[in-house]
């Protein structure tokens, strides 16, 4: 008699997911090295040349530039919140890399919107698109932030350059889901009226669904200015300069004071970023019309 | 000549539509018969002749909306073809279309999809912003149209800031600036409340009195659509089950269906004395004898004759007894006898004869040139208000789908 093979033996063999990943890294790495230093060098010096903007002034004159910015857009309220805002930053020492961790959020999140809003109107027009795009942002979305580091450092090395590319890419999903959302969010019979009246698709684009999806599209741009300043600050851990550095250091060694006052200086600026970019999204095109029109 | 015409049009909906149609052309099928397709318009004919207002009247989900989406190509069509003005839309490109929007075919909608975005002027101006004409001359017009629909005065306004009335205003504002022969109206004042709907009834046929345009008008409303329709097209589940006047819906519905529609219709208000006159005429000329008009009476069963002069127009009417009595005395003709009679015009609704006819005398109906064509006795009046063709079908009346 044959022995019957144990059933309970038998488990599915060892997938080499993480072999397959790291050779794809490496060959990309391979042929197209020279393109990836050319893009880090790019963003290191564009960010340099950003902070340099940033501090370029003295520094009580650009407190009281963040401060008139809110000021202007929000209100005395928020304007005297921003003042003494940034002035404890100064006061926390942590003013510069304040300024280097802002260029790096402003870097990310302008290439962040570059690439999103455009792919969101694309799943917002084709279905097939949205379909495709969809499971990648998924992926992007919920991929733990550390795990975007290790590719990053391979193909950029350390420093600004892996910090945005890493930034740009977990900053995307929301960018691109709310854009999607708030084009297929416009009312069918509005584009209907467009099309009825002879209007070109792209037209029909750029005169009536972006200005009425503006106040979701800018949700999206609030959302990726925020997790932008997440990433940028864990970037720190490859080298990327910034309040991110200041904070990887102070925990590497303990410092509790020193790491509390870095983590109260991120808020300040995440705070300050999450209102300037929310009233950014309250002047939508039918706000200003309403303006314009003298209504409430 | 016929502006839009229509042949053998269908639309479905799902994966396999073409070969949903295929199965609908072969056989009288039903719409289910491939499963995941669902059949919005099925075999539609019709010509909208040009100046007419063409109602398409059916219940919700009848498939009248998706018909219109395919007039001006909003929505493709899965078979069949139309035409405006002999060329036929459903095979022109993408961009022949929407230069045919722009310069042939406007659309007014059922929530009337202003732009919240731009003014009303600005709204009413969309139309000719896209057929890009320079911003003076597009404002100008737009302004136009504007008074043309009693906005004098809104033109800075947001949408919002105007009431639902005002709103629809500027939505056929839009529409009539941008100057198009063709007029589609999608439920267009189905969202308004039924005062507002009347005075924008009103407000249309008026100008369709001053503008003349090809109007095809998509109602639920039975007597929005008797009230505006040159012509009606009553659909159900996707089928064009008939198409005429509205006299020729409530005098002779083309099934139980339709007769079932029609009964809450005030027929009074529809039916015109054409419809209910009596054509066999009792006239005598004015030069008859009394005794020739009581031949007539005699031989028609009736107790008065009409008098036509020369030209045929009605002169007046004789009675029996009178004409008894011209007889007695010796008159030669009934002229001396005769009573002045009402003469009413063949398009005069039904609700305007029961004021008309107050004597005992019937009344003369003409025609535009005022002749003499037919005759409306008290009882047919009463009558006619009474009449159904079709016994109503009460199982025939279940929810269209």
């Amino acid at each position: 008699m044959r022995a019957v093979p144990a059933v309970t033996d038998w488990e599915v063999p060892r997938i080499p997911l993480g072999d397959w990943f790291s050779e794809l890294v490496a060959w990309l790495q391979d042929n197209l090295g020279e393109l990836f230093d050319a893009i880090s060098e790019g963003l290191e010096s564009s960010v340099t040349s950003l902070a340099d903007l940033l501090t370029w002034a003295p520094t009580w004159v650009m407190i009281l530039v963040f401060a008139l910015l809110a000021l202007w857009l929000r209100g005395w309220k928020f304007g005297l919140a921003a003042l003494i805002g940034f002035a404890l930053l100064d006061g926390l020492n942590s003013y510069g890399s304040a300024m280097e961790t802002l260029s790096l959020v402003l870097l990310a999140g302008i290439v962040a919107v570059i690439v999103a809003v455009p792919l969101g109107i694309l799943g917002a027009r084709s279905d097939t698109a949205s379909r495709m795009i969809k499971p990648v942002m998924d992926f992007l979305q919920t991929v733990p932030q550390f795990i975007y580091l290790i590719p990053a450092v391979i193909f950029f090395g350390i420093g600004v350059g892996p910090g945005v590319v890493a930034t740009v890419m977990f900053a995307l999903a929301p960018g691109v889901r709310l854009t999607e959302l708030g084009i297929r969010q416009v009312d069918r019979e509005m584009v209907e009226a467009g099309e009825a009246f002879g209007s070109s698709p792209a037209r029909i684009l750029t005169g009536i669904q972006i200005p009425l999806a503006m106040p979701s599209i800018m949700a999206g741009v609030n959302q990726i200015i925020m997790l932008s300043l997440s990433m940028v600050v864990i970037a720190g851990m490859v080298g990327t300069p910034g309040l991110g550095a200041d904070v990887f250091e102070a925990t590497t060694r303990l410092q509790l004071g020193a790491g509390f006052e870095y983590g109260v200086s991120v808020v300040i600026l995440a705070i300050y970023l999450d209102r300037i970019t929310a009233s950014l999204s309250a002047k939508s095109a039918v706000s200003r019309a309403r303006r314009l029109a003298g209504a409430a | 000549m016929p502006s839009i015409q229509v042949e053998n049009l269908y639309k479905v909906f799902g994966r396999r539509a073409d070969e949903a149609v295929r199965a609908l052309l072969s056989e009288d099928g039903s719409a289910d018969a491939v499963p995941g397709t669902t059949a919005a318009v099925v075999d539609a004919s019709f010509d909208v002749r040009s100046g007419e207002i063409f109602v398409v009247m059916g219940l919700s989900g009848s498939g009248k909306s998706t018909l219109i989406r395919m007039l001006n190509g909003i929505l493709p069509v899965t078979h069949g073809r139309v035409y405006l003005d002999d060329v036929e839309i459903t095979a022109m490109s993408a961009r022949q279309i929407r230069d045919m929007r722009k310069r042939r075919m406007s659309m007014v909608f059922q929530h009337f999809a202003l732009f919240p975005h731009r003014t009303v002027l600005q709204n009413a101006a969309y139309g000719l912003q896209i057929q890009g004409l320079g911003k003076e001359e597009r404002l100008e017009r737009a302004q136009r149209a504007l008074s043309m629909v009693g906005l004098d005065g809104w033109e800075d306004r947001l949408p919002e800031q105007l009431s639902g009335g005002m709103q629809q205003r500027v939505g056929l504002a839009r529409a009539l600036a941008a100057d198009t022969d063709v007029l589609l109206m999608d439920e267009a004042f189905s969202a308004l409340d039924p005062l507002i709907r009347r005075e924008m009834q009103d407000q249309l046929l008026a100008l369709q009195q001053q503008l003349g345009k090809t109007i095809v008008f998509i109602t639920h409303d039975l007597n929005e659509a008797m009230r505006l329709g040159d012509r009606i097209a009553v659909m159900r589940r996707g089928r064009i089950v008939q198409i005429g006047t509205a006299e020729a819906i409530l005098t002779a519905p083309a099934d139980p269906y339709v007769s079932e529609f029609v009964r809450d219709v005030d027929r009074a208000r529809v039916l015109t004395a054409r419809s209910v006159m009596d054509k066999p005429l009792h006239a005598v000329p004015s030069s008859a004898s009394p005794d020739e008009a009581l031949r007539l009476m005699r031989q028609q069963h009736v107790p008065t004759v009409l008098v036509v002069d020369a030209v045929g127009a009605p002169a007046g009417a004789v009675q029996e007894t009178d004409a008894n009595e011209a007889v007695r005395n010796g008159r030669s003709t009934v002229q001396s006898v005769q009573r002045p009679v009402t003469s009413v015009p063949a398009d005069t609704a039904v609700s305007e004869l029961f004021t008309a006819a107050s004597g005992p005398l019937p009344l003369a109906v003409v025609d535009e040139r005022g002749t003499l064509i037919g005759v409306v006795h008290q009882s047919a009046l009463l009558a006619a208000l009474g009449e159904v063709e079709h016994a109503p079908d009460r199982t025939g009346s279940e929810e269209d789908r």
